[in-house]
Formats: C-alpha cells, sequence, structure tokens
C-alpha cells in the first residue's frame, strides 16, 4: 500500500533527509520519500503492518524534529 | 505566515527589547547575567529544549546541540550579550528561512493551481455540485463561462471557446462545438456546455499533470544524488575536524583550552550542509515548476539534469517539423482533364482512413450525383483497388500501379507523396500531396543551435525526396529517410553510440521505443495520449516547436542556478571554517555562514521560478 500524508512545520530540509533515511530503515517499509517542498511524506509499506509501520514512522519524525507532525486523516 | 512563524517573531523582538534595555542600563554583575539570561531564554528556548532532547537520543552535532553549546559556552565566558546575540542572529535566520521557504512553496504551488474545486454534474435531471472525484464516467456536467473543466470529456451540448494556458502555455482561446473534446483544466470562456465525462478523475489529463509535477523531484538528479552522498560524508569529516582543532593545539602546544574551543564551536555551526540541501532540490523544482507554466512537463529532476546536456537533437519529420496534415498541392493529368483525376481518385478512395486519401477526399467538391464504389481492397503501403460503374480503378503508388502491369513513373520534382490513378489499365494521371512544413521549424532549428545543440538530425519513414526539402527548408544537418518504425530505434541507437548525449523529438506516434532510448525523449503534441507521456522524459503540450528552445533554456539556467548554489555554500562555507580555525572569525560570522548563506541560496533557487525565457537571449 501506498500512502500519501501532508506534514506541518518541516522547517528544515537536512531534517526531512534525515527522516527519509531513517523512516526507510523500519522493517517492512518498501519505500519512503519525505519532500521538504511539497511537505509530503510518502510511504509505501506492507499492507497488513501499514498503521504500525506509520505509527513508527512518525516517531521517527518525532525524533529528528519535535515540532513537526503528519496529518493524518 | 503561520502561527509558529508569529509567535517566533514576538520572542525575536521581546529579547531583542531586552537585550538592549539591559545594555543601556547600568548594570553589572548578578542583575546583567539575569537580563541577559532571561532575554537568551525567551527567543532561544525552544533551541536549549530540542538540544538537551537530542542529547538523550545520542542525536551531537545537531545544529541546536551546536548553538546551545556555543552560547552556553560565551556564558561561561563572561560574554553575556554576545551570547544572546548570536542566539537571536540565529533564530532571525531560521524565521527569515522558514518564511523564504513558505514562500517558495506557495509560489510553486500558485504554478499548480489547475486543480478543479468543483464539477457540476446532471443527475436526473437536477444540477449537483459535487467534486470531481466522485463524478463517474459516462454522466454529464455542466460548465458554465469562467469555470475550470473539471474532467476530461466530449461536448454534447453548445459551444464555447476555452483557454487552455494553464495546460499548455499557449494563451490563445480554442473554439469548440458540440462533438469536440474538452480537457480538464482549461478554462470555459464563453459559453456554457454539456459535457459527456470520458474518464473519471484520477485519469484525467488535469490530474496526471499535477501527479507528474508533484513526483517529478522523485527521481533525483545525478547532482543530488552527489549533494546527498556529500552530505552524509561531510557531517562526520567536519565533526572530527573540530574535535582535532579544539584539542591537538592545547595538548601539543600547551595553548589555552577556551580559545580552541570556541574555535571549533564556530567551526561546528558553519558546517550545517543544510542550505546544499535544501536550495539544490528547490531549484529543480523551481525549474519544473517554470516549465509547466509553459506547457513543457519534465518528468523528473533527472531529466532536467540530462536534457540541460544535450548536444544532439533527432525529429521525427510528420507531425514534428511538419503539421502531419496532409493537403493537396497539384493534380496533374495525362490528358490534359485535372478533374476526372480527382473525381476517381475521390471515388476509390472516399472511404479509406489513410491520412493521404483523405486530404485527397477533403479537397474534392462536386455537385454531381456520383457512383458509389465497390469490391475495394486497400493494400497496406500500395494504394487501394475498387470497381465504380464496372471500371477498375486504382489509386496508389508506382509499385501498385506495376502489379497491374501499368507504367508510370513519379515526376522527378515531386517531394510530397504522389498517388496514381489508373481507370481499366489506362493511365489517367497523378496527385501530389504535401504535408507542410510548421512556419516556425526553421527558426526554431536555428535557436537550437544557439543554445549549444551541435547536430540536428531527421528520421523519417517517407521518401527520400520529402526528407531532402524537410531537411534543407529546416536547416537541420543529417538526415536519415525511408527508415520503418524499427529503423527509427536502430538509428537512434546508432546515434548514441558516436554522440551521447541526444535528445529524440516525436509526436509519440510509432516513435515510442525511439522516446524511451534517447537520453532525453521529448514527446510534443500529444494531449491526452498515454503511450508518449508515459515513453517520454519531456512532454510538450502542444505541438509548437519553439517550446524546444524554451526547455532547453529553462533547463540550461536551472542547471545554472544549482551549480551557483553549490559553489556559493560551500565556498562561504569553507572560507568561514578555515577563518574560523584561524581564529579570525566570530561567532556573528558562523552563523552568518550557516543561516544567511541558506537564505542566499533559496531566493536564488526562486530564480528559476520567476526566469524569463523571452527577455534572455
Amino acid at each position: 500500500m501506498k500512502k500519501v500524508f501532508m506534514m506541518e512545520d518541516l522547517d528544515c530540509a537536512n531534517c526531512a533527509l534525515k527522516m527519509e533515511t531513517a523512516i526507510g530503515k523500519i522493517p517492512g517499509v518498501i519505500s519512503a520519500s519525505v519532500n521538504f517542498i511539497t511537505q509530503k511524506l510518502t510511504l509505501e509499506a506492507e499492507d497488513s503492518a501499514f498503521d504500525e509501520i506509520l505509527k513508527k514512522a512518525r516517531k521517527e519524525i518525532k525524533k529528528v524534529d519535535s515540532a513537526c507532525r503528519v496529518i493524518v486523516k | 505566515m503561520t502561527r509558529r512563524q508569529n509567535r517566533n517573531l514576538i520572542r525575536i523582538v521581546l529579547s531583542f527589547a531586552l537585550l538592549i534595555t539591559a545594555s543601556a542600563l547600568p548594570l553589572s554583575g548578578i542583575f546583567r547575567l539575569t537580563a541577559c539570561l532571561a532575554a537568551y531564554l525567551i527567543t532561544g528556548y525552544d533551541v536549549i529544549l530540542e538540544a538537551v532532547r537530542k542529547i538523550f537520543r545520542g542525536q551531537l552535532f545537531d545544529e541546536q546541540f551546536l548553538m546551545a553549546i556555543a552560547t552556553i559556552g560565551a556564558f561561561v565566558l563572561n560574554e553575556y550579550s554576545e551570547a544572546v546575540a548570536v542566539m537571536l542572529f540565529y533564530q532571525v535566520g531560521e524565521w527569515f528561512q522558514s518564511i523564504a521557504v513558505g514562500k517558495s512553496r506557495k509560489s510553486i504551488a500558485s504554478l499548480m493551481d489547475i486543480r478543479p474545486d468543483t464539477a457540476t454534474v446532471i443527475r436526473m435531471g437536477e444540477r449537483v455540485t459535487v467534486s470531481p472525484e466522485e463524478v463517474q464516467k459516462g454522466e454529464i456536467i455542466e460548465i458554465q463561462p469562467g469555470e475550470r473543466t473539471p474532467l476530461d470529456g466530449v461536448i454534447i451540448l453548445g459551444e464555447t471557446s476555452v483557454n487552455t494556458s494553464a495546460l499548455t502555455g499557449e494563451s490563445l482561446p480554442v473554439d469548440l462545438k458540440t462533438g469536440d473534446r474538452i480537457i480538464s483544466g482549461s478554462i470555459n470562456l464563453t459559453g456554457t456546455v454539456r459535457v459527456q465525462v470520458e474518464s473519471e478523475y484520477e485519469f484525467s489529463t488535469v490530474n496526471r499533470i499535477l501527479e507528474l509535477v508533484e513526483n517529478a523531484s522523485a527521481k533525483k538528479a545525478r547532482i543530488e544524488g552527489f549533494i546527498t552522498r556529500f552530505s552524509r560524508v561531510y557531517t562526520p569529516i567536519v565533526v572530527s575536524l573540530a574535535v582535532l582543532i579544539a584539542f591537538l593545539p592545547p595538548l601539543i602546544f600547551s595553548l589555552p583550552f577556551s580559545e580552541w574551543i570556541q574555535r571549533a564551536l564556530i567551526f561546528l555551526v558553519v558546517s550545517c550542509p543544510c542550505a546544499l540541501v535544501v536550495s539544490v532540490p528547490l531549484s529543480f523544482f523551481g525549474g519544473i515548476g517554470r516549465a509547466s507554466k509553459s506547457g513543457i512537463l519534465i518528468k523528473s529532476s533527472s531529466d532536467l539534469e540530462m536534457l540541460s546536456k544535450i548536444k544532439t537533437m533527432v525529429f521525427d519529420k510528420t507531425g514534428t517539423l511538419t503539421k502531419g496534415a496532409f493537403s493537396v498541392r497539384r493534380v496533374v493529368s495525362a490528358k490534359n482533364d485535372e478533374a476526372e483525376v480527382m473525381k476517381y481518385a475521390y471515388l476509390a478512395e472516399r472511404h479509406s482512413g489513410h491520412p493521404i486519401a483523405k486530404s485527397i477526399c477533403a479537397s474534392y467538391e462536386t455537385q454531381e450525383s456520383l457512383p458509389e464504389s465497390a469490391n475495394v481492397t486497400e493494400k497496406s503501403g500500395l494504394g487501394v483497388r475498387a470497381e465504380i460503374s464496372g471500371a477498375v480503378i486504382l489509386a496508389g503508388n508506382e509499385k501498385l500501379l506495376s502489379q497491374f502491369g501499368i507504367a508510370c513513373v513519379s515526376p522527378p520534382d515531386a517531394y510530397g507523396a504522389v498517388v496514381h490513378i489508373a481507370k481499366d489499365g489506362e493511365y489517367l494521371g497523378f496527385i501530389e500531396v504535401t504535408d507542410e512544413i510548421k512556419p516556425k521549424a526553421k527558426i526554431s532549428v536555428q535557436k537550437l543551435k544557439t543554445l549549444g545543440i551541435a547536430k540536428t538530425v531527421l528520421l523519417t519513414g517517407d521518401r527520400r525526396e520529402a526528407a531532402i526539402r524537410v531537411k534543407d527548408e529546416t536547416g537541420i544537418d543529417e538526415m536519415l529517410s525511408e527508415l520503418l518504425p524499427q529503423d527509427k530505434l536502430t538509428a537512434v541507437e546508432a546515434l548514441i553510440e558516436h554522440s551521447s548525449p541526444i535528445a529524440f523529438v516525436g509526436d509519440g506516434i510509432n516513435d515510442a521505443p525511439a522516446l524511451t532510448r534517447a537520453d532525453t525523449g521529448i514527446a510534443m503534441g500529444t494531449m491526452g495520449s498515454d503511450a508518449a507521456i508515459e515513453a517520454a522524459d519531456v512532454v510538450l503540450m502542444d505541438d509548437s516547436i519553439e517550446k524546444l528552445s524554451e526547455a532547453l533554456k529553462i533547463a540550461k539556467k536551472t542547471m545554472h542556478i544549482v551549480r551557483e548554489n553549490i559553489i556559493i555554500t560551500l565556498g562561504v562555507k569553507i572560507a568561514v571554517m578555515l577563518l574560523g580555525a584561524a581564529g579570525f572569525a566570530n561567532m556573528w560570522l558562523a552563523v552568518f555562514a550557516d543561516v544567511g548563506v541558506l537564505i542566499i541560496a533559496i531566493l536564488n533557487a526562486m530564480r528559476t521560478l520567476v526566469y524569463n525565457t523571452k527577455k534572455a537571449a
């Protein structure tokens, strides 16, 4: 499953790069990209564990920049 | 401004006021420390908090961590106001950066502001306003003047003119009537029309364009990959150097620790690779956004990078350099009866779907009631045999006529397609049909030469004579004619071996393999053609050939700005690092080299977005 999420207060490009690398390392993630310019997180991961992986991804994002949030509808 | 930006601005102003007051008043000792500490915390508390958090997570050498260490260091060294000032300066920089990034994001978004918000669909005779995603294929929608067409479809009622400039960059309105296709994203100008929806929103032209542009930065350019790899090795190298600066001189030459630790801190503050990491993709994004404004879709940053390096440009003839629409150039009769030649050609070919046959039939007018043709057989690549009132009519090339034992030769001065006509074994004459060269083809080819295209090549399946005429009239250097579709691919491959990098320009019909194989595949005039959009790296939304030079200019300008940014940021950083290590740079300069350079790089990157290709020669 591939989903795109909007992000808020993603203020530093180097951080976006760090987030992308960290999320990419989560087991079960097929591909991850954090686009600094469009402020979007594109996450492709196994269907069964998607929510679990998304949770971990948000944790990784918080680790890099605690002010940055992923908007989940 | 977002709430966060507003809050930060207030903090900066408060802290600054407090710092000024504290410096103006004759405070000393503990009072001065308290005032400065207050000013410091107002502006910098989040930095300190973030730094502490990072320490617990083992992420040392982050920006915030470095700023915290540097300023706390200054406090320890009794330089209170300097500590506050450096933190303030850092926050001002961060604030500006956030504003600049926000602005850039907005202007890019406004370039892509072609997304339709609503669709008015007719359900059970009532107008219902829904979001475009909810409209099904086959439903009828109504579009009022001034509205943006939400979905692709065919007009079933009414006529209007539309503005497609958001899609093609072409500002002249296009007139549409019942039966014509209307493309999503175009703006309805004059009349209310009802449209039968051809495809759901997900597959509509406007959605495809938006996805293409938004995902363009996913396939990274080589130079971007370089920056990513560079920033990975860069940080550890800089950190180790800083450690060496802090400890080696004091240990070896027993110099004062405080002095050298401060130098190391300055070194570290400069070191964040943010300016590079931000400005390079931002420049690419701006360039891609700028191109899409002109109706040029560049599929990725790496395609833009490649486009800027193209040295050889290969053109398909039909539909690219020529209009792809045939017209009758002349009718020559063997018996001085041109009307008879045209009449039989029309009778034999009027049911054919071949473009040449269609153009002949379109130019034939008569009041006579004509007999129907019977037993029509179309021979691919040769022509048509038909029976009309018992007479056998042949309409086709020399090969067809010779199969039936009729000798004929094409005139030496013919450069178009020649259709010979024979009736019951008797040669009647021929019709020459030509494909007009686009009026701007010649000037466009010349412009490409001034943009660094060293060689232009024409590839065509057409006859040699036709190819020579197009080559001479457009000023193209080389040509290969009478190629079968698979030969085009072979020709492109041969060119790649000899003169890389090459671009192939085609209209997407028959040349998808060549589009894919070329270093840059440029498809033109393909609005709505999936296969071509899929195969190409660059898509020109309309068929105007002058867009080629515009695309090249934008690509070159973007790459120029990317290189500029790399040189500026690295140059300033290395210079300040050297000065810092040598003891000639203070914390102010260090923060400038970090945040100041970042802002300069962002502003420079945004120049791609407003680049005027007309002004630049």
